[in-house]
């Protein structure tokens, strides 16, 4: 690894030469390296429609404040980044303006991007030169007010939330560490969906990648809890993950599994074991005392026999799951995450695992919304929360209510 | 008014089974592919999730997954002295409907033809004599061998995780298998699946008569299993919703859960649901396809132009089609000429009920394919000349479904009805069984298919007919078998025990099975078959007809494995044969 780490900053060091004699943007390399770099950073995720074409603006992303919707950066002039410069890229990647001068929502993940280096950001803007100029008009902003009106809002935000500064490796870590550090705290942005937010949406300091709610999905705690986090997962078994959306504990879907689709199932083996190692270097949150609750508590009895009536043909009996197509509920970080969120979605509304050529079948999770009143999911869940060594808070019938009335509008 | 759509390298008619396989071997050789199927695109988890796939009445009663007689049925008289009639509600088969076809619904019983059943003819007449057959029999030799498919059984295996034991591996004889069968590369991809109470304690009664009992080959899977493209199949959980239903735990080998993960991820490949292909559209010459004729939801007419046509729709439907279209001569029964319409074939079940005092069986513990069964009264596994008939059937304890609606065996001289019904139902629920035959039928002068002459579908084309009944030789081998099941069956020890060996008139209104076969089969000479020993038409030879329409006769076993196997056997000779020469593949 450390040969490859020493290849990679040679290239980038004889690119450096190269840009300086001839600033060539055209080079097949330096494109090519823009591309991956393009996908690490998952930016089609925002900037491609559903069915649009690429990079030509994206789909609604709602945030607590309204919806904001990822602008259109192909080269059209009117309606793309056609008349950006190269710099005006990198202050919206570092600094978080946008060119003219105004400050992006931080839907844009600046507070990550802004670890990217300047070389990586060069290699991004050569590559979106390269792509087809697509008029297309977007009006990303459609927050409610005051969170509409841009300037103060942001600033003011940045203020409180926001520290400009390209990644700095730990000289007392790996190169594999390092690189794994740099793009998970840099380009692939984990912390936007998996660090716990403040009240104004900033991250909270010293909690990164402890889990967090975005969107009415609970991103799973990625330390080394090992109730709530990944402690269980080898280095393996999060490379398969990434790679594969499937591993013999989880299958990726929501958020997740676009994010799998899009980007990390195309990062290389190399990346993703740089992104293993750190992520297994996460310390957890203190300590961990949930106790479960007993076999024969009233809502727990209850839970068993929805359990087994309506979970156990996939899921079996045991909450082992079959590896690659029904999830494990067994010691699963997402089953005992503090707050239950994503639980309740899937058995409300259910959902669709992500399909990679490597990992085809897309199981899929069906709705149980329909037949299941509030009160049986709360205590199914209750039970799959407290059964087969897994601990955790009971799930209230309320909640179920709340989550049921916002996402089945 | 039609539209013309630019032009494909393949079309392909209905996506079940064959049109699965065949759009993901040739979209893989980097041809660009459209299917287009006459019904809606299904999915596990949206049109038969566990949370109501096991609904009886909606599916086995109301018929939920099948086409509907509405949009498009056949007429059925038993003989050419009779007037057919619409059939206007399923009964002996079912016709499949939307993506995934047979194969979302079946029982996945996945069995294996025996060597001698594709050279039939050669093989009886060799072994008794042409005078031993009717005389109006016209089973015919299939034009390949055992050997040429084996390996695409094997791949059709492989493909579906097939959970079973082998009998016969590279000619060596397998204790615990079907010795009978042909031999196989290697053993089956999953091991058997677990075999209830009922299965069991027939093979003890098999084997203590010294038949040699092995579980059925099945198709619902005995662990989770991950098949060569990647996509996995679940561990069956014995719920007993199999034939008539979509599998809710993706445990049941079907294009969902093998095959169209894989597809629905090649850019070249695109399918139109809801479309219905009305033709297949010829050149001047008739000796070309230029593509198909559909029709989508609204009305509107649509011509594909396509240089390769597959009709990969359910058996019945091709034939339809070509009948249709005017591909290859019609079958015309008082000459015995013609190919299209001729070998119309189905299969031949029967039972044996049996009542026990001291024994529970608890039929809902089920799989569309568990099993345990015997072979020696299959094909001419058994010498047929003491007995005056040609053809057999596997028999068995096969426990597909305790489901409450349609379980209510009762022994005879129950009232039909009312408070002594009832209890009659209460006791025997848990402590009767039912063991099955399931035998060849073989083909017949006087049995096929043609345009009716009066009835006509929502198109304007005319409806087809079906005319068939059970002949002498089939009603002969039924008995037989019944009578050889009911002495393995007594000697499981019931109390009373009762034969239902088939008997004629073969009755459409009366579910048997759906394995309709024939109609354009495959042969040696296009005097006789509609398609050559690769499935494509002798007449146009850029039109491959895939599916148990090439049968030339119905063997004693289920036809999926078979339908699987000639898919995949069809595929690789257009992609290493056809490809690199297009026309017809057999010269005569």
């Amino acid at each position: 690894m450390r040969n490859l780490m020493t290849l990679a900053l040679a290239a980038c060091v004889i690119g450096l030469a190269a840009a300086r004699a001839a600033e060539d943007n055209q080079a097949f390399a330096k494109i090519e390296r823009g591309r991956y770099l393009a996908v690490l950073g998952d930016c089609t995720s925002c900037h491609t429609a559903p069915g649009g074409k690429p990079f030509a603006g994206g789909a609604a992303l709602e945030t607590p404040f309204g919806a904001l919707f990822g602008p259109n950066i192909t080269p059209d002039v009117a309606t793309g980044i056609g008349a950006w410069t190269e710099s005006d890229l990198w202050r919206a990647m570092h600094e978080g303006i946008g060119r003219d001068g105004i400050r992006l929502y931080p839907a844009m993940p600046y507070p990550a991007y802004t670890k990217v280096t300047r070389e990586d950001v060069s290699a991004i803007w050569a590559y979106l030169r390269t792509l087809e100029p697509v008029r297309n008009e977007v009006q990303p902003n459609q927050l409610r007010f005051p969170f509409n009106v841009r300037r103060p809002t942001t600033s003011t935000w940045d203020l409180i939330n926001f520290k400009p500064g390209v990644f700095q490796p730990d000289p007392a870590k790996s190169d594999l560490w390092n690189r794994g550090a740099y793009l998970v705290e840099g380009l692939g942005h984990c912390g936007t969906c998996h660090t716990p937010k403040n009240i104004t949406g900033g991250d909270r300091g010293g909690e990164a990648l402890r889990g967090a709610l975005l969107q009415d999905w609970y991103a799973p705690d990625l330390t080394a809890d090992p109730r709530m986090g990944i402690e269980s997962w080898s280095t393996e078994d999060i490379v398969r993950y990434l790679k594969t959306g499937a591993n013999s504990f989880d299958i990726a879907s929501g958020p997740m599994a676009e994010a799998v689709e899009n980007s990390t199932s195309h990062m290389t083996d190399a990346d993703l074991l740089a992104i293993a190692t750190y992520l297994k270097d996460r310390a957890p949150r203190s300590a961990n005392t949930a106790i479960a609750l007993a076999h024969d508590a009233t809502r727990m009895v209850a839970g068993k026999a929805i359990y087994e009536d309506h979970c156990a043909a996939c899921h079996i009996s045991s909450g082992a799951g079959v590896p690659n197509l029904f999830p494990r509920l067994a010691q699963a970080p997402l089953v005992q995450s503090t707050d239950p969120t994503s639980l309740i979605r899937v058995v409300l509304i259910g959902s669709r695992a992500v399909a990679t050529s490597a990992a085809p079948t897309a199981p899929a999770m069906p709705s149980f919304g329909w037949n299941l009143s509030d009160t049986e999911i709360a205590d199914v869940l209750t039970y799959v929360r407290n059964t087969w060594g897994n601990a955790a808070s009971a799930v209230q019938p309320a909640d179920v209510t709340t989550l049921r009335g916002r996402v089945s509008r | 008014m039609m539209r013309k759509l630019p032009a494909t390298d393949v079309v392909i008619v209905g996506l079940g089974w064959t049109g699965s396989i065949l759009a993901h071997e040739l979209t893989g050789a980097g041809l660009n592919v459209v299917a287009i199927e006459r019904g809606p695109w299904r999915d596990t988890a949206t049109d038969f999730p566990p949370a109501y796939a096991q609904d009886e009445l909606r599916y086995r009663i109301r018929h939920d997954l099948f086409l509907r007689p509405e949009q498009l049925t056949m007429t059925f008289r038993n003989n050419a002295s009779q007037t057919a009639l619409p059939i206007r509600s399923w009964g002996s088969f079912m016709p499949p409907n939307g993506v995934g076809g047979g194969g979302v619904h079946w029982n996945a019983e996945t069995w294996r033809f025996l060597p001698s059943d594709f050279e039939l003819r050669t093989h009886l007449v060799g072994r008794y004599g042409e005078k031993f057959l009717p005389e109006d029999m016209t089973i015919q030799d299939w034009g390949i061998t055992y050997d040429d498919l084996e390996p695409h059984y094997d791949k059709f295996e492989y493909l579906c995780g097939t959970s079973g034991k082998a009998g016969n591996i590279k000619g060596r004889i397998q204790a615990g298998g079907n010795p009978f069968e042909g031999a196989r590369s290697r053993e089956y991809p999953t091991p058997p699946q677990k075999q209830p109470y009922g299965p069991t304690l027939f093979a003890q009664a098999a084997q203590e008569m010294g038949y040699k009992p092995f579980p059925q080959p099945s198709g619902n899977l005995s662990q989770a299993y991950t098949n060569p493209l990647g996509v996995t199949i679940g561990p069956c959980t014995y719920c007993g919703f199999c034939e008539w239903f979509g599998c809710g735990n993706y445990s049941k080998a079907s294009p969902q859960t093998t095959i169209l993960p894989a597809l629905i991820r090649r850019p070249n490949f695109e399918a139109r649901t809801q479309c219905e292909v009305s033709k297949i559209n010829l050149d001047r010459s008739g000796k070309r396809a230029t593509g198909v004729t559909y029709v989508d939801t609204s009305g509107n007419e649509w011509e594909q132009p396509a240089d390769l046509v597959l009709l990969c729709a359910f058996q019945l439907f091709n034939v339809h089609l070509l009948l249709h279209s005017g591909v290859g001569k019609p079958y015309d029964p008082r000459t015995g000429e013609g190919v299209i319409g001729r070998n119309y074939s189905y299969q031949v079940t029967s039972s044996v009920g049996a009542f026990f005092d001291d024994k529970i069986f608890n039929p809902f513990i089920a799989s569309g394919s568990i099993g345990m069964c015997i072979d020696e009264f299959n094909g001419d596994n058994f010498d047929h000349g003491p007995h005056g008939f040609v053809g057999g059937g596997y028999m068995g304890a096969v426990q597909t479904n305790g489901r409450p609606i349609q379980t209510g065996r009762t022994p005879r001289a129950t009232p039909r009805w009312g408070a002594e019904w009832k209890k009659a139902v209460a006791k025997s629920y848990l402590s009767s069984y039912e063991t099955v035959t399931h035998g060849s039928c073989y083909s017949y002068r006087d049995v096929y298919l043609d345009l009716d002459p009066t009835y006509t579908d929502r198109f304007g084309r005319k409806l087809m007919r079906l005319t068939f009944d059970f002949h002498d030789n089939e009603l002969k081998m039924s008995t037989y078998l019944t009578d050889r099941l009911a002495e393995v069956t007594q000697k499981m020890g019931p109390r009373q025990l009762e034969k239902h060996p088939r008997r004629g008139p073969y009755d459409v209104t009366v579910y048997q099975t759906t394995h309709t076969c024939g109609g354009a089969i495959m042969g040696v000479e296009p005097k006789t078959s509609a398609l050559n020993r690769y499935l494509q038409s002798w007449e146009v030879p850029n039109l491959f007809v895939m599916g148990a329409t090439a049968f030339p006769q119905n063997p004693g076993y289920n036809p999926t494995d078979t339908v699987g196997a000639l898919a995949y056997w069809a595929a690789d000779a257009i992609v290493n044969r056809y490809l690199k020469s297009p026309g017809s593949l057999v010269q005569i």
